[in-house]
């Protein structure tokens, strides 16, 4: 059946609304108003305001909060309007919810859901459309994940609440609207392991989350030039699926790594650099990154392009890897790799 | 305020004494290099957790901060576990992960040894977001600092407990300086219960060097939590004998000001009152303080006979143990 990435994201929460009475919703405009990106709409009707909470503008109170009733032994789902307001929340998320388990010595966890949108691209300008999933990656006791299709969309928050652990999901502000087909026995997905999306042979696109879907495309095209490339969806961001990621470079010994967040101490180095531990007698060129330009997202619309990675962008990076052109040669200014990225000084 | 029965009056000096001499030996034991961090030490303000933790239930939660060890003993986190803990030994209540600032104990509920100042006022909503939610009778006690009532996470923990008419206790305990910093140098407004009455919740200032005082308040207030009229406030007027941490060179405060205070040791307070009314003598004294020091030296060789979590295991608890998993933490 047809479905948008918003629907799969409602029907995930109703599901486990229905399956186990601990699970609720909270956040700012969850409710009355249906949610930011109407993710939640109809849901207060059909759970009524015990469940599908309204909080106050207060991310870190409401998180926090979140993270007790998790302690208490319910199944809370913390929606965080966008990554941009998390920072709010960065004392509950990084100082609470990812070392009570480990200060505790075990005598605690904390089956938080956290969701929150991320990424740019709606010409929000520079305060609402950051892509800094990257930075949760770092925090050793969260598992971070980016559901880029419906199917992860419906299956991850399943698997995530049933976690015993902190999950953040991570839903790319352009997927809401997007359709795709789901199976009307569609059921959970892990929470780990990265996913061939297309197999290929000459370069492996390694991405997750929105950027999948232009990578995708850069992938047709780039088979247009007769290069096979094949992509990986990481699907989570922590752990790294090295098994996958060392596997995909081993069958094509070339890789670009796609992610719109920034270049510099981003998600896209973590994984350039284990590449470089785990594979690098499999490259036959070095790693090159197509990244987010190093700028405060600007608002119009023709700079938001520029800073984000565009189809055209991937291409060429490939395309200079694989037919040795040199990284960037047709998408003009250089993105990656070791020429630096615009906005990249000093 | 009038005293308890003997026994109970006896059971709140215990409780107090119990964690003066803990403490006392505590900072024997830094000074040996036993403990190491940071330790910052309760001496002073036993009153408060004594008075207040006696009028929980087990089937209660504490949330508490840093300088938690006064809660996490009256709350009857065993003794040994916790100095066990001070130790880093593996016994210990959190296995040694913790360490004084961070003791943990799931049996009696007790949710830390929060570090951040505020930070566990939004996991006290939680608790008792959770409690309310599951239809248990539960309160939810949250100690803090006057320091913590400068940050944001307590004016929105605040809000929300007073919104969603939560079972939570706030136990503020205002000795008066967040780290060196006196309250009227960091505070607008230095009457810390009319801050939080402004957020419509009933909110007391507590002589919190008077243990008799401290119960009482606490236990109309957990009465009328427990009655379903919300949280409360209390402002435990206390104050802190030692310094801050074992760093602390006390620029900030007189030596004057804390003999002045020293008048009002909490635990001095009881037992003047308690010979006055003729349940407690020279005997009896000296047997509590033996009882207690006994109960102190039995958990220092709790934890020196203790063990050190292997290094192999360094990376547990980082995530949740599953069935066939290796218990490794990396992620």
């Amino acid at each position: 059946m047809k479905t948008t990435y918003r629907e799969a994201v409602r029907e995930a929460i109703r599901e486990a609304m229905h399956r186990d009475e601990r699970v609720f919703l909270m956040g700012e405009d969850v409710g009355h108003y249906g949610g930011c990106y109407a993710v939640s709409k109809g849901l207060l009707d059909e759970f009524g305001p015990e469940r599908i909470r309204d909080t106050p503008l207060a991310e870190s109170g409401f998180t926090g909060a979140g993270i007790g009733a998790a302690l208490g032994g319910m199944r809370p789902i913390v929606e965080i309007m966008t990554v941009n307001f998390s920072f709010l929340a960065l004392d509950q998320i990084v100082n609470n919810a990812a070392t009570l388990l480990h200060m505790s010595g075990g005598a605690f966890n904390v089956p938080v859901v956290i969701r929150m949108a991320t990424g740019g691209g709606r010409q929000v300008a520079a305060q609402h459309s950051r892509s800094l999933e990257g930075w949760y990656a770092h925090i050793p006791g969260l598992r971070i994940v980016t559901p880029a299709t419906v199917e992860d969309a419906r299956g991850m928050l399943w698997t995530a609440l049933e976690d015993p652990d902190p999950v953040l999901i991570f839903e790319h502000v352009m997927l809401y609207n997007m359709e795709g087909e789901l199976a009307e026995d569609a059921g959970p997905v892990p929470l780990e392991g990265a996913a061939v999306r297309r197999a290929g042979t000459d370069v492996s696109l390694i991405t997750y989350g929105g950027s999948l879907w232009k990578v995708l495309e850069a992938a047709d095209e780039l088979a247009s030039h007769g290069i096979s490339a094949e992509v990986l969806d990481l699907r989570s961001l922590r752990p790294l699926d090295d098994e996958a990621i060392l596997a995909t470079v081993a069958r094509t010994h070339r890789a670009v790594v796609v992610d719109e967040g920034w270049r510099t101490g981003g998600i896209s180095a973590e994984i350039t650099a284990r590449i470089m531990e785990g594979a690098f007698y499999e490259l036959d060129a070095p790693v090159v990154r197509v990244c987010g330009v190093e700028v405060p997202m600007p608002y119009p619309a023709h700079l938001e392009r520029a800073a984000l990675p565009q189809v055209a962008d991937i291409v060429a990076a490939a395309r200079g890897l694989v037919e040795g052109q040199g990284e960037g040669a047709d998408a003009g200014p250089a993105r990656g790799s070791a020429g630096g990225s615009r906005g990249d000084a000093p | 305020m009038t005293l308890p029965d003997a026994a109970h009056a006896r059971a709140l000096l215990r409780s107090m004494l119990l964690i003066r001499r803990f403490e006392e030996r505590c900072a024997e034991l830094y000074t040996q290099r036993k403990i190491h961090g940071f330790l910052h030490l309760y001496i002073g303000e036993e009153a408060v957790a004594a008075g207040s933790i006696a009028v929980l239930e087990p089937r209660d939660s504490v949330v508490a901060t840093y300088r938690e060890h006064g809660q996490a003993l009256a709350r009857g986190v065993p003794t040994d576990t916790v100095m066990a803990e001070m130790y880093g030994k593996q016994e210990g209540c959190a296995r040694g992960r913790g360490g004084s600032m961070h003791v943990f104990d799931a049996e009696t509920r007790f949710y830390g040894g929060n570090a951040i100042v505020a930070g566990g006022l939004p996991l006290a909503v939680g608790l008792a977001l959770a409690s309310r939610m599951q239809g248990e009778d539960r309160v939810t006690a949250c100690f803090f600092g006057d320091g913590a009532v400068a940050e944001g996470e307590f004016h929105e923990a605040m809000n929300l407990a007073a919104l969603w008419e939560l079972p939570v206790l706030f136990c503020c305990e205002n000795n008066l300086y967040a780290m060196g910093t006196a309250l009227q140098i960091a505070q607008a407004r230095t009457d810390l219960a009319a801050r939080a009455a402004a957020y419509g919740m009933p909110a007391w200032t507590v002589d919190g060097m008077d243990v008799v005082a401290v119960e009482a308040a606490t236990r109309r207030a957990v009465d009328a939590i427990r009655s379903g009229a919300g949280p409360h406030f209390l402002e435990f007027r206390t104050y802190r004998f030692r310094p801050h941490s074992m760093f602390d060179p006390e620029l900030y405060r007189s030596r004057e000001e804390v003999a002045e205070w020293k008048k009002r040791d909490p635990i001095l307070l009881l037992e003047r009152r308690m010979r006055e009314a003729g349940m407690l003598d020279d005997a009896g004294m000296e047997a509590l303080e033996r009882e207690v020091a006994e109960e102190v030296e039995a958990s220092v060789a709790f934890a020196e006979a203790g063990s050190w979590e292997p290094v192999e295991e360094l990376t547990r608890f980082v995530y949740s143990e599953r069935p066939g998993d290796p218990g490794e933490g990396e992620g």
